[in-house]
């Protein structure tokens, strides 16, 4: 399809933030029908790339052609109408307003100069129907929308603006299987049409399935552009992080049955989400749990940590009874839990306040002096955490909101690891984040079971699963479907369970 | 039956404070030594009015996450500048009537351009031009009195075929050529949005500018209606600071209990206007019940504090607590 004009092209683009560059001198151009992939680790370059061509953000030089037109976007909505279309990773929904309001936000059907609420519904309905989507009702509302739904809507807002370009920025992190499948089928059918589609994702394996070109980033520079199959898997990693890898995961170490239980639950249930659930963690064990997405493991986890009212079944902390009553008795267990949130900007941290305060927060009662604190203390406490964690920062009082999305998560993990915790629960703690900061994240959960730790670790990653776990449990419907260990744990059996794939021949 | 469901989801704020006017009202009709003739019926709702449309002013700008803290200010800047431009002949008197809510406008307006361009917070914005509108308002009325033309101010407050107040129709008129066409809306929507979440607003193409400066226009102009309706009731002018003030926070008040939500995005002004009606019928009730009107403000404070309590009683149903701060 090269033979076409471009429908992006960027000539010597680059953006600077103070004397930073975010993007350096950069060309590149995407075709119509292509499904490009934009490969990089955060701070790479790439959010800066899209939000240049979807208007949020302007170039400092250079200069940007739409369709061969070239276009200075003042606003996303000039974007739009020039047809370059984004879905950011960050949702753009409207939580207080209906399924159908937000789809129908910029353009909304009119009738004598007022909305026509009639024609919108019925609008919802076929957006939604056109992603497989039914099971959402046009006048629900955003907030009441799990994840996984409201990133399918997020999809079906982008495609009814019939874009020219579309933009997909770690669209499908949140996504259910099945869901993923049918994005992928739409956006195959959109190349078809002869749109033209930029793919962000750190998921490689999307990425080996969708792209027919791939750019590598890295640093604020275009790296290199190639079709697909041109580069291996472990070439292109390469060029993302500049270095080479040697492991992936670390070392698995042999099971530990000697060691004390550290936590257990028995027949925990609660409502509909949660059926009878029953574990074992042992000091020094990653557990995994798997599933498809929504499938009770953020419940189990929020339950675990005594968020949920209600919850029926028993939890014991290294033998003794432990009442589910909040996340303060929790955190003062005698081996203290902490859970690592989903959400970093909404559950994780207070964006705008500084590194220092959100990294000692959860455990300020340690550096009481008196009435007041003990800033000296806390001080070098926050500073040789960072330096653990390898969290690049330039100031300790700067606010966390200016730091990179792996480094945020990387503050968070600080966070918790401050409180001295024996029990970790995490929620898909890699979303969204760099491949770099992802094998720190493993280094470091295996280095906290080899200490005693207890781990259990939620992730939607299924390599990451079985990667990084001892133990994998797998959720379907609110239950433990299959507990996989050993030549036991991969992808297939994996997938097999979470789909709940009841074939004997094959698990076996 | 699944689309009903879902509505009456969206409006359980709004029926919950028309829920309790109709039990309180209910109450006050049958302690009432007359019952409801019309003119009781027209003495409640010319009072009661006055305090609805300027709720529903405070609504829009509560919706884009804002708050007009000036409602009161103009509400009174209009009263004074009526009751000296409505008057004469009939014509002339509604061509002050068009000066008047123009005037109210553009206070609004002004509200809204300087917290859209200055991007300054609406809090304090408004305390300052409150204020300003207030000194104005002074300027026209050092002290009460002025005048107002006698026939509109008799027909505004009077009955309509002698049965229904028409205060109330005029209510129902502004709702139905003001609230529901802006409520259907782009602009109304982007309203909406813009208080839901401004960046989302933003980033999906939204006008969130033009959104906010209708909003607080509009806002000036429901509030300058207000005023001309005191004038029509009061037949003068008087540059009240304490009016003024208590409208501003009783239209707060109006709007909590109306069920929109401070933190924007939820709730509607048919909602404020009930709200207004609950907080006028307690007064109505202390009147009733032959109690002290010094009773008033605590009363007014509990029924603020139930009603608001009402609203939470969705607590004791969430089950995951980090619902809890949603």
């Amino acid at each position: 399809m090269s033979d076409a004009a471009p429908i992006l092209e960027m000539k010597h683009v680059s953006k600077r933030y103070g004397g930073i560059a975010a993007l350096n001198e950069v060309d590149f151009v995407a075709y119509p029908g292509e499904i490009h992939a934009i490969l990089g680790e955060n701070g790479a370059g790439k959010s800066t790339l899209i939000k240049i061509a979807a208007g949020v953000t302007d170039p400092s030089d250079g200069e940007v052609f739409v369709d061969g037109r070239r276009v200075n976007f003042r606003n996303p909505t000039e974007a739009m109408s020039a047809g370059v279309v984004c879905v950011f990773q960050e949702l753009s929904l409207l939580p207080d307003l209906t399924v159908a309001d937000n789809l129908s936000i910029v353009s909304p059907p009119l009738r004598g100069g007022l909305i026509d609420s009639a024609a919108q519904r019925q609008r919802a309905r076929e957006l939604l129907a056109s992603i497989g989507c039914e099971d959402v009702h046009p006048l629900e509302l955003v907030r009441d929308l799990p994840l996984s739904r409201r990133q399918m809507v997020e999809i079906a807002k982008a495609l009814g603006k019939k874009p020219k370009l579309l933009i997909l920025d770690e669209a499908t992190s949140a996504l259910t299987a099945a869901d993923v499948e049918r994005v992928y089928a739409i956006i195959r059918k959109l190349r078809s049409e002869g749109v033209g589609i930029l793919y962000v994702s750190h998921r490689m394996h999307e990425i080996e399935a969708l792209a027919d070109v791939a750019t590598v980033f890295r640093n604020g520079r275009r790296i290199e552009t190639f079709r697909k199959g041109e580069r291996s898997v472990s070439a292109i990693v390469q060029m993302m992080i500049g270095r080479e890898l040697t492991h992936h995961y670390p070392d698995k170490p042999a099971p530990k049955p000697a060691e004390p239980v550290a936590l257990t639950a028995k027949n925990l249930s609660w409502g509909a989400q949660l059926r009878d659930i029953s574990l074992d963690i042992r000091k020094g064990e990653i557990v995994g749990l798997g599933g498809l997405d929504g499938q009770g493991q953020r419940s189990l986890l929020l339950a675990l940590f005594g968020v949920l009212k209600g919850v029926s079944g028993t939890v014991e902390i290294m033998g003794k009874p432990h009442r589910l009553s909040g996340p303060r008795s929790a955190m003062r267990a005698s081996l203290p839990m902490a859970l690592i949130p989903e959400d970093r900007k909404t559950e994780g941290l207070m964006l705008p306040m500084n590194i220092r305060d959100n990294i000692s927060l959860a455990s300020l009662s340690r550096f009481q002096k008196g009435l007041g604190l003990d800033g000296g203390k806390e001080h070098s406490a926050v500073e040789r955490i960072i330096d653990r964690l390898k969290i690049k920062i330039s100031d300790l009082a700067a606010a966390v909101s200016t730091l990179s999305g792996g480094n945020q998560q990387k503050v968070v993990l600080a966070k918790w690891l401050m409180t001295g915790p024996g029990i970790i629960l995490l929620n898909d703690p890699t979303r969204g984040i760099d491949v770099g900061t992802k094998q720190e994240v493993y280094q470091l959960l295996r280095d906290l079971a080899d200490k005693g730790v207890a781990v259990l670790f939620y992730s939607t990653d299924y390599a990451e699963l079985i990667g990084c776990c001892d133990r994998v449990l797998v959720m379907y419907n609110g239950s433990i479907a299959r507990e996989l260990e050993g030549q036991h744990l991969n992808e297939r059996t994996i997938i097999e369970t979470a789909l709940n794939v009841d074939d004997k021949e094959q698990a076996a | 039956m699944n689309d009903l469901r879902h509505r009456i989801h969206h409006n359980g704020g709004l029926l919950a404070a028309i829920g309790l006017f109709i039990v309180m009202f209910i109450i006050y009709v049958s302690n009432h030594p007359v019952g409801l003739t019309a003119a009781v019926a027209t003495t409640a709702s010319n009072k009661a009015v006055l305090l609805a449309l300027v709720a529903m002013a405070q609504t829009l700008p509560v919706l884009t996450r804002g708050l007009d803290l000036s409602v009161g200010m103009v509400f009174i800047l209009a009263n004074c500048l009526a009751s000296v431009l409505v008057v004469g002949t009939i014509g002339e008197g509604l061509l002050g009537i068009a000066i008047v809510l123009g005037a109210g406008a553009l206070a609004g307006f002004i509200n809204g351009a300087i917290i859209v361009w200055g991007r300054l917070q609406p809090i304090i914005t408004t305390l300052a031009t409150g204020a300003v509108y207030y000194g104005i308002a002074l300027y026209l009325r050092p002290g009460p009195g002025g005048d107002v033309q006698s026939d509109i101010a008799d027909f505004a407050t009077g009955q309509l075929f002698e049965v229904v107040p028409t205060a109330l129709v005029v209510l129902l008129a502004i709702v139905l050529i003001v609230w529901v066409p802006y409520r259907n809306s782009v602009l109304g929507r982007a309203a909406y949005a813009v208080g839901s979440n401004e960046q989302a607003a933003y980033m999906s193409g939204v006008p969130v500018q033009r959104a906010k400066l209708l909003a607080y226009t509009l806002a000036g102009l429901l509030a300058a209606i207000g005023g001309l309706m005191l004038t029509f009731n009061t037949y003068s002018g008087e540059a009240s600071a304490p009016i003024a003030g208590t409208y501003t926070l009783n239209s707060i008040a109006a709007v909590v209990i109306g069920g929109t939500s401070l933190f924007g995005g939820w709730g509607s002004a048919i909602g404020s206007i009930f709200g207004a009606f609950v907080l006028r019928t307690i007064e109505d009730l202390l009147f009733v019940f032959d109690l002290d009107p010094l009773w008033q403000p605590l009363f007014q404070g509990v029924v603020l504090l139930a009603a608001v309590s009402l609203g939470a009683l969705r607590v004791l149903r969430i089950r995951n607590r980090l619902e809890l701060f949603a």
